[in-house]
């Protein structure tokens, strides 16, 4: 394939996912609208999310303003190498934040200073892998830094909760993670979380099964009881959309697990906003996209 | 309820937790370095004087020449806690709009100089945008970037909802603790 193809088919991956949610968000957005009461203020959000969500798509222009961290993962076949990949890639990113796709969002820690089309030091952010399969595979999340602010790590055992090194434990720190958040994050909110890992591989695995589908289920079944009693809990908790009191706090919580040293227990959260921007697709070697993973 | 420019005292002290308002008039943007700036001394480009500051980071292209906005929701608020109640009282400001809901000491602030925190809809960057109708002045873009420039926006019926009031209300207070009393109940 072309690089050129690629870098086109790179920069309608972008624009997709900066201003199209995933239909299987989407349906629980619109099951979020319908359960708020008539004519309060969790009502009166959800409207506008719904509303917004329509009018981004229509528009093609940005869900959010904030687009957010750069997520990219990517599975190359022998035929594109790395370089060939980055490359492809930084150059759809700088097209899109000229567009408007993208906002100017990556600024140097120490000076201050924006770099104006979104390339520099972790930015993009890749998790690259070679594949022994033909077609190339791409995933990408949008992150904004709202929801991004409320990520959170415990270290278990944990004295104020009560929440010793097992899956109640762990329960425990996903309520107070969810409470702590309030509207910050951008409710309803999608829990990603990591059980065991480093400080680092724990808050990256946490993100990687953001990818996961809300409506599908944990293949560990003690971890499928997990995510349906945390879901059921958080939604009690009357937190609602944007923190404006409500039923609906929480649309998913998805939980994975690596294994630790003995001296460690942490428990990464990763929470993400309504505007769940994650979309992927497949790539032939003549430079065809033969699926979208995100719009059924 | 419609809430017009000039933002006066009189219409501001009337706004009370849970009003749903729609804002006409000139609103200017600051989020992070505005809001240090200024509170390190720095002169204020525009007269802050019953005035609207919007935490927010628009997406903005030149099209024509002219500023078009491209998205515009709002940033959360509560990072500008240690400066927005002093920045309140010291300019005049009287009305912030923003996400997430700021801290104690803002809301003393509003009650004390005749204030309120608007908050809009996070992530609904096309709905807001589009109450925003011209975009006549961008200052300090130069020095702070783009996103945490200050905008000058020209809106209409642009909604919110009053989270914080002047008379000591807050719903962010009222949902925190409700939420905490729900949350002992399950841990």
């Amino acid at each position: 394939m072309e690089a050129k193809i690629l870098q086109q088919n790179l920069l309608e991956l972008i624009r997709r996912t900066s201003t199209q949610l995933p239909t299987d968000v989407v349906r629980v957005i619109e099951k979020g609208w319908r359960q708020e009461k008539k004519d309060s203020s969790g009502k009166y959000a959800m409207e506008v999310i719904r509303d917004n969500i329509g009018m981004a798509k229509e528009k093609s222009q940005p869900l959010c303003q904030d687009t957010g961290t750069i997520i990219c993962y990517a599975e190359l076949p022998a035929w594109v190498d790395e370089w060939t990949f980055r490359k492809a890639y930084e150059k759809a990113v700088v097209t899109a934040t000229k567009k408007g796709y993208l906002r100017q969002n990556s600024v140097d820690s120490i000076t201050g200073v924006n770099s104006g089309n979104n390339l520099g030091p972790g930015s993009p952010s890749y998790h690259i892998h070679p594949t022994r399969g033909k077609t190339l595979k791409v995933r990408m999340m949008l992150k904004g830094g709202g929801c991004e602010n409320v990520n959170v790590q415990y270290s278990l055992p944990d004295n104020r909760l009560g929440a010793g090194r097992d899956l109640e434990g762990v329960r425990k720190c996903l309520l107070d993670a969810v409470h702590n958040a309030q509207g910050k994050g951008c409710g309803p909110g999608i829990l990603g979380v990591c059980i065991g890992g480093d400080r680092g591989s724990g808050y990256v695995a946490a993100k990687e099964t953001l990818f996961r589908v809300l409506d599908d289920k944990n293949e560990d079944k003690r971890l499928a009881k997990l995510e349906k009693q945390v879901l059921d809990q958080a939604n009690s908790l009357g937190i609602g959309p944007m923190g404006f009191g409500g039923q609906t706090t929480l649309m998913g919580v998805k939980v994975t697990h690596l294994n630790r040293v003995p001296a460690s227990f942490f428990v990464s959260v990763a929470y993400m906003c309504w505007a769940f921007r994650r979309n992927g697709f497949i790539v032939s070697e003549s430079g065809k996209i033969t699926r979208w993973l995100y719009e059924s | 309820m419609l809430l017009e420019a000039p933002f006066t005292e009189k219409k501001i002290r009337a706004l009370k937790v849970g009003d749903k308002v729609e804002i006409t008039g000139l609103i200017y943007t600051g989020r992070d370095a505005v809001h240090k700036y200024l509170h390190d001394g720095g002169k204020p480009p525009v007269d802050l004087k019953d005035s609207i500051i919007y935490h927010c980071g628009p997406v903005v292209v030149k099209e024509k020449g002219k500023w078009v906005v491209k998205a515009a929701g709002p940033t959360t608020s509560i990072r500008e806690e240690p400066y927005q109640g002093p920045l309140m009282e010291k300019y005049g400001i009287r009305a912030v709009i923003g996400k997430g809901g700021m801290g104690p000491k803002t809301l003393q602030y509003c009650q004390k100089v005749g204030a309120v925190y608007l908050h809009a809809i996070g992530g609904a960057a096309q709905v807001l945008a589009e109450r925003v109708i011209a975009v006549p002045n961008v200052h300090m873009a130069e020095e702070f970037g783009s996103p945490e420039a200050i905008w000058e926006f020209q809106v209409e019926r642009f909604p919110a909802v009053v989270t914080m009031d002047s008379h000591g209300k807050s719903l962010h207070e009222d949902v925190l603790a409700a939420s905490q009393e729900a949350l002992d109940r399950v841990l």
